[in-house]
């Protein structure tokens, strides 16, 4: 790739295709091609495997909890704007969870940090609590703005934890220092608690005071596991795919860089980010 | 209709955020598209502000006029919120004390206030990292004894005064720590975790901008 990046740029010319991006553009080309050949297998009725992911077959079992003991469930979509993947991801997902508290009758309480993720889950909640006949029972404060500073988030959240002692908290989306505030108090109030982030430093805290963890990928592929719809699982099958050319590109890197001096350096080139 | 135009909607940015990525800034019109989408994000993000304002004080003063549990803390809420922004809002030209400038009332307001606050609640977190570690280190398992042996050493290399000590002992033991512990097996874990991540986003993404997925939507 670095010599693609040479030539594009050795002609001191205007191009409109940038050359030193080409590794990139392949890797989104081999990834898209994955994801869409495994979603047409799924739309032919292939059948497709997919592990069990324990924290998303708790999500029902814990909605289940909060009703029997009468308590509220309490869904924050992490602590990002809507530009944030996570974020979306936090958002499909309490799609999912409304739908179980909107057929439990269970109350919802969804604090969000910014107005445009207050307007996404308003909307996603009552699209839920419609689909699940229960338009009725849908209230727009359900999901409400309770903070924009980090802390005075953590600090209301971790407020409404020890005064309505919610039977179920989920966490799912981006997460920063607070994500220990609020998992710590979720446990000293006596709350089943389960978490999801694509953040490896908020992992830790995450596994040591919630009783489930989805790790990275988990976390996107939630909305595709709990939806049950074999479209959406496909895509998982193509994300898989990679996953495993990766790991045999990082043999394959492992042993030239280790045992070549030519072409260890040619191979680390093609994945140089520009 | 309803589906139909945020999907489309969804397609023709996601796409055009993915071609311009591979195309040169300077190229007339689409070098420059991806910026002004950003832009835009910004600028909806500023108008729905006034959503955020609306629904905390709508939802503070539902408490406070039903005397719910608490509702003394709302009028505090609610307080906080005018005090904070009505003298930002106002023009400087009609007193110092307006504006968000040093000296106005929201900067004292936010230096001797807000901060303090945010800072306490972020000290908290040590007491709040005790209790976890004091649960998440308990060696009940071989697994969790390893666990409990690796954070002993990595925290006491981390304190000065356990570097000094360690240091002591032949062999070179900090160091031993920050290459195999720390860029070893700890870097290797991490790494593992972010390309699973990012290929997980960038999958969705795909799913998202292809209309697969409209689960961000309400729909399933």
């Amino acid at each position: 790739m670095t010599l693609f990046a040479e030539a594009a740029f050795s002609q001191e010319e205007f191009s409109v295709f940038r050359g030193d991006r080409i590794n990139a553009l392949i890797a989104v080309v081999a990834f898209s091609a994955a994801v869409l050949i495994f979603t047409n297998w799924a739309k032919r009725g292939k059948p497709l495997y997919l592990r069990k992911i324990a924290g998303l077959d708790a999500v029902e079992e814990a909605v289940g909890r909060a009703t029997e003991m009468g308590r509220p469930v309490l869904f924050i979509p992490g602590i990002d704007d809507l530009d944030q993947i996570e974020t979306i991801a936090g958002i499909s997902i309490l799609g999912r969870v409304a739908q179980i508290t909107a057929q439990y009758e269970t109350p919802l309480m969804v604090p969000v940090r910014y107005p445009l993720v207050l307007a996404a889950g308003q909307e996603v909640v009552q699209q839920a609590y419609i689909h699940a006949g229960k338009g009725d029972a849908y209230e727009k404060d359900m999901v409400r703005y309770v903070a924009g500073e980090q802390f005075a988030f953590a600090a209301t959240v971790n407020g409404y934890m020890m005064r309505e002692h919610p039977a179920t908290n989920i966490y799912m989306g981006a997460f920063f220092a607070e994500s220990l505030l609020l998992a710590e108090t979720g446990n000293a109030a006596g709350s089943i608690q389960i978490a999801g982030t694509g953040r490896p430093e908020q992992l830790p805290f995450f596994v040591a005071a919630c009783d489930y963890t989805l790790m990275g990928e988990e976390l996107f592929a939630a909305s595709a596991y709990l939806s049950h719809e074999p479209v959406m699982m496909g895509g998982l099958k193509g994300q898989d795919l990679m996953k495993v050319l990766i790991v045999i590109l990082i043999l394959a890197g492992v042993i030239l860089v280790t045992f070549t001096t030519k072409l260890g350096p040619i191979f680390k080139s093609w994945f140089q980010a520009v | 209709m309803r589906t139909t135009a945020p999907v489309i909607i969804a397609f023709l940015t996601g796409a055009t955020l993915v071609v311009t990525f591979f195309l040169n800034e300077k190229t007339p019109f689409v070098g420059q598209l991806s910026n002004q989408l950003l832009d835009w994000l910004i600028i909806i993000g500023g108008f729905t502000l006034l959503l955020g304002v609306v629904s905390i004080l709508r939802v503070s003063w539902q408490t406070v006029q039903r005397r719910k549990e608490g509702w003394f803390y709302k009028i505090a809420t609610i307080v906080s919120v005018l005090i904070m922004a009505i003298p930002s809002l106002l023009p400087v030209s009609w007193s110092p004390l307006f504006g968000r400038f040093e000296g106005s009332i929201y900067d004292w307001l936010f230096m001797n206030l807000q901060a303090p606050m945010m800072a306490t609640m972020f000290a908290t977190l040590a007491f709040y990292i005790a209790s976890a570690a004091y649960r998440a280190f308990r060696a009940r398992t071989p697994e969790a004894t390893l666990l409990l042996l690796t954070a002993t050493l990595v925290m006491f290399w981390r304190v000065p005064i356990g570097e000094a000590i360690l240091n002591l002992i032949p062999g070179d033991v900090p160091f031993f720590i920050n290459k195999f512990v720390m860029n070893g097996a700890n870097l290797a874990v991490q790494r593992g975790i972010i390309i699973g991540a990012a290929l997980g986003a960038a999958a969705m993404s795909l799913r998202i901008i292809l209309g697969i997925e409209r689960t961000y939507m309400g729909r399933g």
